[in-house]
């Protein structure tokens, strides 16, 4: 069964007819042609496909295209403004937060995600105090990005870019 | 002696010329290319380990609505070559490993293939399959040779009089699982043929290398097949060789003329068809005198093949070289199975055959009362053992000393179980590194000087995150006497001048020393002031000196670990690296390789392993929630450092490969710490906490 849904992608107003069966993944990928989200695992198990849907991160493999009607879409490409990336995106190229780069737009959308995640106040499993402000330890950050791995294993890289732009 | 070159953009960090587009998104790998109207490939595998299909019926597949083609292997193109079984997909009606595949079905959507794919009904006749891996089998045999052509079985002096006259000796036998690469871009290939050319976007570790191994197999002039390749998602020796991901696209998209056909494995797919690391046995037996000088070093390896195809890995082989003994020996047997065919993965060999041997010299080194870093000094040997050749350079002892003097070795209560923090108890371990320095002969690059006063400089050598982008950009700068600006390199196309495999760490010391021959050719031939359009294409030279020396990197890790008292939870809390790599050409980015590296071994130590269940004959954790790579936070601050090392019989940019040295010891050195936190020694990986509860 097949439906139409509109998204806005990265700023674009987008239209695409989808089976009821296609994920957000492969509507971004191989309908949209928006092939800044990696497909990893396809089982939301990597992050690889992580954007912001609404401001909030997510794994675009878990969620199908159909029930995303009229939804807000952020992917990599999509974060900078004003002609310059993200500053989360410049901290990875100087920190060389990333090797073969193929987790890496599913890295800084979840960074994007997570750092607002904490200036809400949001605890993780390592947080002590559940009540109080969120202070970004190292481990706060390791924690919170956990749901991203990278193959390469530059995660050290990847908490000291995200603590750049954090502090 | 090479001509070394002088550094001035070579030892300079720039950071990835590609990294703006990775960090975007907009780096195209191969399932990004752009191609009109793909079709998409859905692969069928087999569900038991060992028989014959006896029938496949896809009249439902073919019935439904967008389904274009379904392969089998009654009705599939029949393959020019069927030499490597691994590669002769749909050839034969076999079933010789679980997860094989069996059909593949053609349609204009994922979804369509994939449902297409649940509806092929294949009808296999089962027959005992055999896919347990034993020390104690009656069919193990000997292969001809082992992986990177080293010999099967070593021999010198007399081991068993040399053990039994030791005064300390360990024998002990030690395992490795089974690995998955897992890269993180699954094996990904596009095909489209027009007039009987073939063009791939192919996710590989070398572009040349996948096409003439397509082109063989399917019986095409080289020069008619394309292989594309820019970037790729990490390959870790999974995608140095092409796997059947390649054929079985390009014959799908034979089916359906004029479309272009794209596939991208699954994870779980990967578990079965793009390699991986066979599990090992190794038997160490070292013995040692009352000063703690090694008599006797023998290692005995049985691991698994496929029966298929013969895949030898060379796990005793760094036992050759590492350590001075008089009695020495060393043996690989093989167990061939009805297993997926095993491979290359990040430093085949090596990182198996040093978790046993560090592992067992730590072993010895307390059963004689030597400090494991003094052991390691005092069997330092001052020519190759086996080979009995000298070393272009061996910097072992000072990675050790520099790093036992910045991890605080000395401090160290040698006594297991000395130190508890609150419920963990914490201990530090020690383990070298080794790789050896390879170069591969064949490639060969253009330089040209541009309309824009810069210089192109063309060669068709792979970036699988290794950095090759910015670093043999900074190799050509340095080699024409430019600034890093001024070159224009291209990579990752069989359109460019071929280039070898990014494997065996030997990327910069071949395409480098390549690119080097042809800047000086092009410097001799046009000068300084080269006019715009001057191109020379140089091959890369004969080795002069290859036979006179022994080449090999080496490093120091270690580690530091906490073992929960009460749930044997193990968390690693340091690891440092020592490397001595010859010269570093971007340090920036080889500190990224190193660490990998070491997290990559962090993770074989705590997390990794396949489990066969050998009912079925399959992985059954195959997916990323089961199999446990280290995650963000399994990981604490790795360091990885070198020291200064000047090797002039390298290559010209004094350059050893630095891509697989850091896994090389990390597993051993972990063990090593968590055996001195609990006195608990665990020689089989992974350390999972069952083996600290007793
Ligand atoms: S592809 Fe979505 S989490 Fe892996
Ligand atoms: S950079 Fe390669 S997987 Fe993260």
């Amino acid at each position: 069964m097949d439906g139409d849904v509109e998204l806005d992608v990265d700023g674009r107003s987008r239209t695409l007819r989808v089976d009821s069966r296609t994920t957000l993944l492969d509507a971004l990928r191989e309908g949209l042609g928006v092939t800044s989200v990696k497909k990893g695992c396809d089982h939301g198990q990597c992050g690889s496909c992580t954007v912001l849907l609404g401001g909030r991160r997510v794994v675009t493999c878990l969620t199908f295209a159909i029930a995303h009607d009229g939804a807000t879409v952020t992917t990599a490409e999509g974060l900078g403004a004003g002609g310059r990336p993200h500053p989360v995106q410049e901290a990875f190229v100087e920190r060389d937060a990333f090797q073969c780069g193929f987790c890496t737009p599913g890295q800084v959308c979840s960074a994007v995600g997570m750092l607002a995640e904490a200036r809400d106040g949001r605890p993780s499993a390592v947080t002590d105090d559940l009540t109080g402000p969120v202070e970004l330890s190292d481990d706060e950050v390791r924690e919170r990005m956990s749901g991203n791995l990278c193959r390469c294993g530059a995660y050290g890289n990847i908490v000291d870019a995200i603590q750049d732009v954090a502090r | 002696m090479t001509d070394l070159l002088r550094p001035h953009v070579l030892g300079a960090s720039p950071a990835r010329v590609e990294g703006a587009a990775k960090v975007t998104g907009t780096a195209l790998y191969a399932g990004d290319q752009r191609v009109t109207d793909p079709a998409y490939l859905h692969l069928v595998q087999a569900e038991v380990a060992r028989g014959r299909v006896t029938s496949v019926d896809a009249e439902a597949a073919l019935a439904l609505d967008g389904v274009l083609a379904v392969l089998t292997p009654d009705n599939a193109p029949r393959l020019a070559s069927t030499d490597d079984a691994e590669l002769a997909v749909l050839q034969s009606h076999d079933v010789d490993f679980r997860g094989q595949v069996v059909a593949a079905v053609v349609a204009r959507t994922p979804e369509i293939a994939r449902q297409a794919g649940a509806l092929v009904d294949v009808r296999i006749d089962e027959a005992p399959h055999d896919v347990h891996l034993g020390a104690d089998r009656d069919d193990l045999y000997a292969p001809e040779e082992v992986n990177a052509g080293a010999e099967t079985d070593t021999s010198q002096g007399d081991v068993d009089a040399a053990m039994a006259e030791a005064p300390f000796t360990v024998d002990h036998t030690y395992t490795t699982a089974w690995y998955n690469n897992n890269p993180m871009e699954p094996h990904t290939t596009t095909a489209l043929w027009s007039d009987g050319d073939l063009v791939l976007h192919d996710s590989t570790q070398g572009v040349h290398p996948t096409r003439d191994t397509a082109a063989e197999v399917l019986g095409l002039d080289p020069e008619r097949v394309r292989v594309v390749s820019p970037h790729v998602g990490g390959g870790f020796g999974s995608k140095g060789t092409a796997h059947v991901n390649v054929i079985i696209t390009a014959l799908a998209a034979k089916a359906v003329p004029g479309t272009p056909v794209k596939l991208a494995l699954t994870r779980q797919q990967m578990f079965s068809l793009v390699g991986y690391r066979t599990p090992t046995i190794q038997r160490v037996r070292l013995g040692c005198d009352e000063g703690g000088w090694l008599r006797a070093v023998a290692v005995d390896v049985v691991e698994q093949t496929s029966r298929i195809k013969e895949y030898a890995e060379q796990t005793a082989v760094p036992s050759r070289m590492m350590y001075a003994a008089p009695h020495r020996s060393t043996t690989h047997r093989l167990a061939a199975l009805d297993v997926p065919v095993p491979s290359w993965m990040r430093a085949p060999g090596e990182c198996p055959g040093m978790f046993a041997l560090e592992s067992a010299v730590d072993e010895l080194a307390i059963a004689c009362g030597v400090d494991p870093v003094e052991f390691r000094v005092r069997n330092e040997p001052e020519v190759e053992p086996e080979s009995g050749k000298p070393f272009s350079s061996r910097n072992l002892v000072a990675c050790l000393r520099e790093g036992a003097r910045r991890f605080g070795w000395d401090d160290r209560d040698p006594a297991p179980r000395s130190r508890r923090e609150s419920d963990w108890l914490v201990g530090t371990g020690v383990a070298s590194s080794t790789y050896p320095v390879n170069k591969m002969p064949g490639s060969a690059a253009t330089v040209r000087r541009t309309v824009d006063g810069r210089f192109r400089v063309e060669i068709g050598a792979a970036d699988i995150g290794t950095g090759t982008w910015t670093s043999l950009a900074q190799v050509a700068a340095d080699a024409l006497g430019v600034e890093f600006a001024d070159v224009e390199l291209r990579i990752g196309d069989t359109d460019l001048p071929k280039a070898t495999v990014a494997g065996g760490s030997s990327g910069i010391t071949s395409w480098g020393s390549t690119v080097v021959a042809a800047a000086r050719e092009f410097r001799a031939k046009f000068g300084d002031d080269p006019d715009e359009g001057d191109e020379l294409t140089a091959t890369m030279p004969e080795d002069d000196a290859s036979d006179e020396y022994a080449k090999h990197a080496f490093g120091a890790q270690f580690a530091e670990v906490r073992v929960h008292v009460d749930t044997g939870e193990v968390r690693v809390s340091r690891l440092l690296g020592v490397f001595a790599v010859g010269r570093v050409v971007n340090p920036r980015l080889a500190r990224s390789q190193l660490v990998g590296g070491m997290t990559m071994g962090l993770s074989m130590a705590l997390h990794e392993r396949s489990v066969l269940d050998e009912r079925f004959g399959h992985v059954v954790n195959h997916d990323f929630a089961e199999y446990h790579i280290a995650a963000n936070a399994d990981v604490p601050r790795v360091e990885a450092l070198w020291i200064d090392e000047h090797d002039p019989h390298v290559n010209p940019m004094g350059t050893k490969g630095i891509g697989e040295i850091g896994i090389v010891g990390t597993a051993a050195a972990i063990a090593n710490a968590a055996h001195h936190a609990t006195g608990v020694r665990v020689r089989d990986l992974p350390l999972t906490l069952d083996h600290f509860l007793s």
